[in-house]
C-alpha cells in the first residue's frame, strides 16, 4: 500500500478526503484529466498545474505502443518522461484493446488481439498488464479486469466478472512495487446486482489499497447506471477510495458523488472542447454556432479562468474547429470547469454545505425545474432533499 | 509610435528603437515580429508568451484577412479593438496582408477595385475601404497599406501595373485612414530594380510613418536581393522604419539588415515548427565543434535538427544545453519525439516556443554587432560558417 486515505468531511453517503499519493497529496471527490499518450491535448504541464490538475490519466495501451513501456522506464518513468510533478494513473490496457481492435478475443489466459504494428497475434495477460504499469511508473494501476458492455446480457457477463476475480490474484501477484505503485481492483458484473455483489467482495477479501467501479459509462441507462454505483459504494469499505471510471458528464459527477464514490475520469471535457463546445455552469456552449458569432461577453462570466477572464465568445468561436488555439483554450477552460467542480464538491462537503450546492448546481443546470428522474431517485437515496430545484409536477409518477 | 536610428556599422546597417504607446519599454531593432493567426501565436498559448524574451517578443504581426473567415469588423470594434480583445495590452500588433501561409495574393484576380487573395473561405477581393473597415475596427499599432504584390516572373508590364495600383491604393488607405495607428506605405516592384526606384520614390512623397517592403520572397534570387534593397533604401528617408515581408532564413535577414531594413516579419519559425525542426545554430557565429561535424542524413545539419529522427528517441537532453526558453527548460529531446510520432499538438507548441526563443536570440546578435560596429564581419562569418557545413554535407554526399 502506498497511499493514504483519510475522510475530512461528510454528508450522509458523500465524502470528502485527502489522498495521499506517492507523487500528490489529493483532495477527493476529483476528476482526472485523461492524458491517453502522455500529453493532455495541447496543454502543458505548468497550465494543468495552474488549472488544479492533481491526478492525470496515462493509456497503458497506448504508451506501449509508442514510446513502449522500455523506453519510458529507461527514462525514469512516465514522471519524469513527461515532466510532470504530480500524481498519475494508468489503466490496465484492456478496454482500449477491446474497444479499438478488431477481433480482439478474452480467453482465461488474457486478451487476446491482432497487433496493430503488424497483425500477428499477441496476448495481453494480467502480467504482462502489470509489468507493463509498473515499467511506467504510475501512483496508482489498474489490474486487468474483463469488461463487458453493460448491454450486453447472458452468460458472458458471470464469465466476465469470474475471471476478473480470477485476474486480480495474478495481478497481485505480478506486482513488483507495491510500496510506489497502488493496485486497484474493478468491481464488474455487468447491471445485475448478484454478480456485482460477488465481485465487490470478492475484491475486498484482496484488501486492495482501493477500487474502481467499472463497466459503466458504456451504453447502459442513468437508471441502471446509477442503481449500480449506488450498490457499489454501499458495498465497498469506507476508508478506501472509490473510482467510478469513464465518467463523465458534470452532472454524473455530482450524482455519484452524493453517493459516495471519489474518483472520476473521462475524455469528455477535452474531446468536447476539440468539438468547439465549453462546459458551463447551465450544461454547454456551442461555440460553433453562428449565434456566437458577435457575441462578446465571456464563455462563463462566472468562471476565473485565463480564457474567460481575456478571450469572448465572438472570438473563440473565429477559433474553433479552424487553428489550433481554438482547441488548447476550450481544453483549458473546460479542465479548469472540471478541476473547479472537484473543488467544490470537495469543500462544500467539509464546509458542511453539501445539499446547498447540490440545489444550486441543479437549479443552474435546470432553471425549469425539470431535474431528470433518475437524478431525484440517486439524491433520494444519497439523502439529499432536492425538492426546491424541482418543479412540482416533474417528480416521477411510479 | 516613435522610431529613432542610435547605431550604425559599415554601410546602411542600423540598429534603432521602436517605442509604443502602449507599451513602456523601446523595442530594439532589427527587430523580428512573431507571426500570428488571428492575433495569437500558432501554437504557443497567451499565458506561455510572457516566458519569451522580453520586450523582445512584444511585436505581433497580425493579417486582417483571417478575421474574415468568422469576426465581422463591428464585433472586433465592439470588442474594443485586438488589444482588448486578445487581452495584450502591452504587445504591439503590425497589421499587413500578407501571411504567406493561408492568405496568398492571387495576383492574377487582382484588378484595379482591389486585392485578390486565396484564403480558407475562398478567393476574396479585398478593396481599400474594405481593408481600411478592418483596419479601423483592429486598431493595431502598425498598419501596411493595401498592395498588389506579384511574384518575379510576372511581364515588365504587370508588374508597372502593380505599382501603380499599390501607389494609388497607399492614396486611398491615407484618406480613409483611422486615427491613431501609424501607417507604413507599402513598396512593390518586383524584381525590376526601376520599378523599385519609381515605388520608393512616390512612396516616399507620401505622409507615412515608415515602410512596408513586399514583393519579397517572392522569386527573386539571393544575389538579385541586395541590389533591389538598396535602390530601395537610397530613396527611402532614413529616419522612418523599414519593415519588410517574405525574408525568413538567417542569411536572408542578413541580407535585410545590411541594406538598412529595421523589422522583419517572416513564417520561418512557422514552417521550421511543422515539419519538426528546431534551430541549434550558435547564436555568437561561431561553432566550436565545427571539426567534428558529423552529417546524419535524417535532414539536420548544424543549423537544425529533426526531432522526429529516431536517433533521439531517448535523448533525455534539452534540444540546447543551456537555452533558457519554457521547452528547453522543462522537456527533452525524447519527449518532442514521442509527442511528434503520435501526433500531439503539445509537440508544436514546444518546438515554437524553443524556436521563437532561438530566433529573437539571434537578432539580438545582430543588434549587438551593428552597435558594436562590426556587422559586416558578423555577417560574413555567419555565411561562412553555413558554406562550410554545406561543403562538409556535399563531401559526405
Amino acid at each position: 500500500m502506498a497511499l493514504r486515505f483519510e475522510i475530512l468531511g461528510r454528508f450522509n453517503r458523500a465524502r470528502a478526503a485527502q489522498l495521499t499519493l506517492p507523487h500528490f497529496v489529493c483532495q477527493t471527490p476529483l476528476f482526472m484529466p485523461v492524458g491517453t499518450q502522455g500529453t493532455i491535448k495541447g496543454l502543458a504541464t505548468n497550465q494543468l498545474e495552474e488549472i488544479g490538475c492533481q491526478i492525470i490519466l496515462g493509456n497503458t495501451y497506448h504508451l506501449a505502443l509508442r514510446p513502449t513501456s522500455e523506453l519510458i522506464d529507461e527514462l525514469g518513468g512516465l514522471h519524469q518522461f513527461m515532466n510532470w510533478p504530480r500524481a498519475l494513473l494508468t489503466d490496465s490496457g484492456g478496454f482500449q484493446m477491446v474497444s479499438l481492435l478488431h477481433l480482439a478475443d478474452i480467453t482465461e489466459k488474457g486478451v487476446t488481439f491482432q497487433s496493430p504494428v503488424d497483425g500477428k497475434p499477441m496476448l495481453l495477460t494480467p502480467e504482462e498488464s502489470i509489468q507493463i504499469q509498473n515499467r511506467i511508473g504510475a501512483d496508482i494501476i489498474m489490474a486487468l479486469d474483463d469488461v463487458v458492455k453493460t448491454t450486453i446480457t447472458g452468460p458472458r457477463i458471470e464469465e466476465a466478472m469470474y475471471h476478473t476475480l480470477r485476474w486480480i490474484d495474478r495481478c497481485i501477484a505480478a506486482h513488483e512495487r507495491p510500496h510506489e505503485q497502488n493496485l486497484f481492483g474493478i468491481v464488474q458484473g455487468g447491471l445485475d446486482p448478484v454478480l456485482r455483489d460477488i465481485c465487490v467482495r470478492g475484491l475486498v477479501d484482496r484488501n486492495l489499497p482501493g477500487y474502481a467501479i467499472g463497466g459503466l459509462a458504456g451504453g447502459e441507462s442513468k437508471d441502471s447506471f446509477w442503481r449500480v454505483v449506488a450498490q457499489c459504494t454501499a458495498a465497498l469499505p469506507e476508508d478506501k477510495p472509490r473510482y467510478v471510471m469513464g465518467v463523465g458528464y458534470p452532472l454524473d459527477i455530482v450524482v455519484c458523488s452524493a453517493l459516495g464514490a471519489d474518483m472520476y475520469d473521462c475524455v469528455y471535457p477535452t474531446r468536447t472542447a476539440r468539438f468547439g463546445t465549453a462546459l458551463v455552469p447551465e450544461g454547454v456552449l456551442k461555440l460553433k454556432h453562428n449565434a456566437m458569432a458577435d457575441d462578446t461577453r465571456p464563455i462563463d462570466p462566472t468562471c476565473a479562468c485565463m480564457v474567460c477572464r481575456t478571450y469572448s465568445r465572438a472570438y473563440i468561436h473565429c477559433l474553433v474547429t479552424k487553428d489550433a488555439m481554438g482547441s488548447q483554450l476550450l481544453s483549458y477552460h473546460n479542465l479548469y470547469y472540471m478541476m473547479k467542480l472537484s473543488r467544490d464538491l470537495h469543500t462544500s462537503i467539509i464546509e458542511g454545505r453539501f445539499p446547498e450546492f447540490v440545489c444550486n448546481f441543479l437549479r443552474i443546470m435546470f432553471p425549469k425545474g425539470d431535474v431528470p428522474e433518475w437524478v431525484c431517485n440517486a439524491m433520494e437515496v444519497a439523502g439529499i432533499d432536492i425538492s426546491s430545484c424541482c418543479s412540482p409536477f416533474s417528480s416521477s409518477q411510479d | 509610435m516613435k522610431f529613432a536610428v542610435k547605431a550604425w556599422s559599415n554601410g546602411s546597417a542600423r540598429a534603432g528603437v521602436v517605442q509604443l504607446g502602449n507599451f513602456p519599454h523601446p523595442i530594439e531593432t532589427p527587430c523580428l515580429l512573431l507571426s500570428t493567426r488571428k492575433g495569437l501565436p500558432f501554437f504557443i498559448s497567451p499565458d506561455l508568451l510572457p516566458s519569451l524574451p522580453s520586450p523582445d517578443s512584444h511585436l505581433l504581426q497580425v493579417c486582417p484577412l483571417h478575421f474574415l473567415e468568422g469576426l465581422s469588423p463591428k464585433t472586433i470594434s465592439n470588442s474594443g479593438g485586438l488589444h482588448q480583445m486578445l487581452g495584450l495590452h502591452d504587445y504591439g500588433f503590425a497589421a499587413v496582408t500578407r501571411d504567406s501561409i493561408q492568405c496568398l495574393p492571387e495576383y492574377n484576380s487582382t484588378n484595379k477595385v482591389g486585392a485578390s487573395f486565396e484564403t480558407p473561405c475562398g478567393r476574396l477581393l479585398i478593396k481599400p475601404v474594405e481593408y481600411m473597415e478592418l483596419i479601423s475596427s483592429m486598431r493595431p499599432n502598425i498598419w501596411a497599406t493595401l498592395a498588389d504584390e506579384v511574384p518575379t516572373w510576372v511581364s515588365d508590364k504587370r508588374n508597372r501595373t502593380s505599382v501603380d495600383r499599390t501607389v494609388r491604393w497607399l492614396d486611398d488607405c491615407i484618406a480613409l485612414s483611422p486615427a491613431g495607428g501609424a501607417v507604413f506605405g507599402a513598396i512593390v516592384g518586383g524584381s525590376n530594380v526601376e520599378e523599385r526606384r519609381r515605388c520608393a520614390q512616390e512612396v516616399a512623397k507620401r505622409n507615412v510613418s515608415g515602410y512596408w517592403i513586399g514583393g519579397f520572397g517572392l522569386g527573386e534570387s539571393r544575389d538579385e536581393r541586395p541590389a533591389l534593397l538598396n535602390t530601395i533604401t537610397d530613396i527611402l528617408p532614413e529616419e522612418k522604419p523599414r519593415l519588410i515581408c517574405g525574408l525568413g532564413l538567417p542569411e536572408e535577414v542578413l541580407q535585410g539588415v545590411a541594406s538598412g531594413i529595421d523589422l522583419f516579419d517572416s513564417v520561418y519559425i512557422y514552417h521550421l515548427t511543422l515539419g519538426g525542426f528546431a534551430l541549434t545554430f550558435p547564436l555568437n557565429g561561431v561553432d566550436e565543434n565545427e571539426s567534428d561535424f558529423q552529417l546524419s542524413d535524417n535532414g539536420s545539419d548544424r543549423t537544425k535538427i529533426n526531432l522526429r529522427a529516431t536517433v533521439y528517441r531517448k535523448d533525455a537532453s534539452p534540444i540546447v544545453e543551456g537555452c533558457c526558453c519554457y521547452t528547453c527548460q522543462n522537456h527533452t529531446k525524447a519527449y518532442i519525439n514521442h509527442l511528434l510520432n503520435v501526433h500531439e499538438m503539445l509537440a508544436q507548441t514546444l518546438i515554437e516556443i524553443h524556436n521563437t526563443h532561438h530566433y529573437l536570440g539571434f537578432f539580438r546578435a545582430i543588434r549587438e554587432a551593428i552597435k558594436t560596429g562590426n556587422f559586416e564581419q558578423f555577417h560574413r562569418q555567419f555565411i561562412e560558417g553555413r558554406r562550410n557545413c554545406v561543403a562538409v554535407a556535399a563531401m559526405h554526399a
